[in-house]
């Protein structure tokens, strides 16, 4: 195991922020240690040092195989009273439109055998145009948007289809090392049929310039998986002087089976 | 199909997953309330502020409950499913009912800022047989997986990593 400078047992607040050069040294040599093999990685690692605060939320054992019991062979159910009919389109939040390039995100959600998951529930949140989040915690000194929340809900159609309408988020700063951005995303929380497909994750755009730079997009280690968090264009989806369109398809893990 | 990998639900998920009832899954005042709560917990044993817990549980016979409406309680439906974001002091807290069944305990989720993907263990109520999980772990690993029982309260800290790092568990069908 290397020695990695800033995450020896100091606390955070007496650590130096490593410079972006060495956490690109570090990403490209765990990249360079994975090696595809027939059950190839497709999650991030949860020991993964460029991302700094990943250092003492780590467990260390591995993760212990079990059988499902039947709670976590099923899903907690969301129906139409849980949604409002608004709750989809993060533009229409406010008195005033929001500021920033329109844009539909849509696809479906899927289990690994390509079959949808219905009736679902779907959250996304994410920062505004300029890369603010509307979270009290987030200093980053560019505005805030008063016609802009960044939170929406919506139920999965019968083909495992969501939409929502938004405005695309701004890269923000972060302080995991000196000069850390993140490229634009769009935080998705998933549920499937099953509890062990319950899913947290981020969303990004294509062809981003900060994917080299970011150690939570390359926490994943396998190219394949991490080509799956990155939306493709879609001008069907785009919509004549409404908004540009993305699609991006979500695939939760495979549906539990008892083994004994 | 490629599974969507995971990523880290970060910092600033606090305006928008947690609402109004979230960790209600009975009100309080319910005469069989209890209160399921516990301290989220790093590998220096320091608090997590920033924690994200999910419960999905039966209800006190046993029964998934399949019921929509956990977004909208409405002070009446169980629906077995509730979050609960941690405070200041790392502490989450759910009011919920004792779960059925003949191993019972509480499924959960953990999500925090740090953490790139999710965990899943199981909050398992105290005094009963050990089932096949449990039977399956030496006695340091599997305490960390009992909840502890006083009177209406269930109190199940979760430890990230460490000496007593709570076990973590994964379902896929390999059966190794
Ligand atoms: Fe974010």
């Amino acid at each position: 195991m290397p020695t990695i400078p800033g995450v020896a047992n100091t606390p955070p607040s007496s650590v130096k922020l490593a410079s972006q050069e060495a956490i690109n040294a570090e990403i490209a040599l765990i990249a360079g240690g994975y090696e595809r093999g027939s059950q190839p990685e497709s999650h991030p690692r949860l020991d993964y040092l460029p991302y700094r605060s990943s250092a003492k939320r780590c467990p260390t054992n591995d993760l212990y195989r079990t059988d499902p019991e039947l709670i976590e062979r099923t899903a907690p159910v969301f129906g139409q009273q849980d949604v409002g009919p608004f709750d989809s389109d993060l533009t229409v939040q406010h008195l005033g439109a929001p500021i920033g390039e329109r844009i539909v995100v849509t696809g479906r959600v899927l289990d690994t055998d390509g079959r949808p998951i219905a009736g679902q529930l779907v959250e996304v949140w994410q920062a505004n145009a300029a890369g603010r989040y509307i979270h009290v915690r987030d200093q980053h000194q560019a505005p805030l948007d008063p016609n802009f929340t960044g939170f929406g809900r919506c139920l999965t159609g019968a083909d495992g289809s969501y939409s929502f309408t938004t405005v695309k988020p701004g890269p923000y700063p972060w302080r995991n090392h000196h000069n850390a951005w993140r490229p634009a995303h769009i935080h998705f929380s998933i549920f499937g049929r099953a509890f062990s497909q319950r899913l947290i994750t981020q969303m990004y755009f294509p062809g981003d310039p900060l994917f080299d730079y970011d150690p939570i997009f390359q926490s994943v280690l396998d190219r394949r998986s991490r080509e799956r968090i990155v939306a493709t264009y879609d001008h069907e989806v785009s919509s004549h002087e409404e908004h540009t369109g993305y699609r991006w398809d979500i695939v939760v893990g495979e549906t539990p089976m008892v083994n004994r | 199909m490629i599974e969507t990998p995971g990523q880290t639900i970060g910092p600033f998920f606090g305006f928008a997953l947690p609402y109004a009832g979230d960790s209600q899954l009975v009100p309080p005042g319910h005469p069989d309330a209890v209160q399921f709560s516990g301290l989220v917990l790093d590998g220096d044993g320091v608090a997590v502020p920033d924690a994200l817990i999910e419960i999905w549980q039966p209800d006190a016979e046993g029964s998934v409950a399949a019921r929509a409406g956990s977004l909208r309680r409405d002070g009446f439906t169980f629906t077995g499913w509730g979050r609960a974001a941690t405070d200041n002091s790392g502490r989450y807290s759910f009011s919920t009912l004792r779960p059925g069944g003949e191993a019972p305990f509480i499924a959960v989720t953990v999500f925090a800022r740090g953490l790139l993907h999710r965990l899943f263990t199981r909050a398992y109520l105290p005094g009963y047989p050990p089932d096949g999980l449990l039977s399956s772990l030496p006695e340091n690993r599997r305490r960390t997986l009992v909840a502890l029982e006083e009177g209406a309260s269930l109190t199940f800290d979760i430890k990230l990593q460490g000496a007593d790092e709570t076990v973590f568990l994964r379902f896929d069908n390999s059966s190794d």
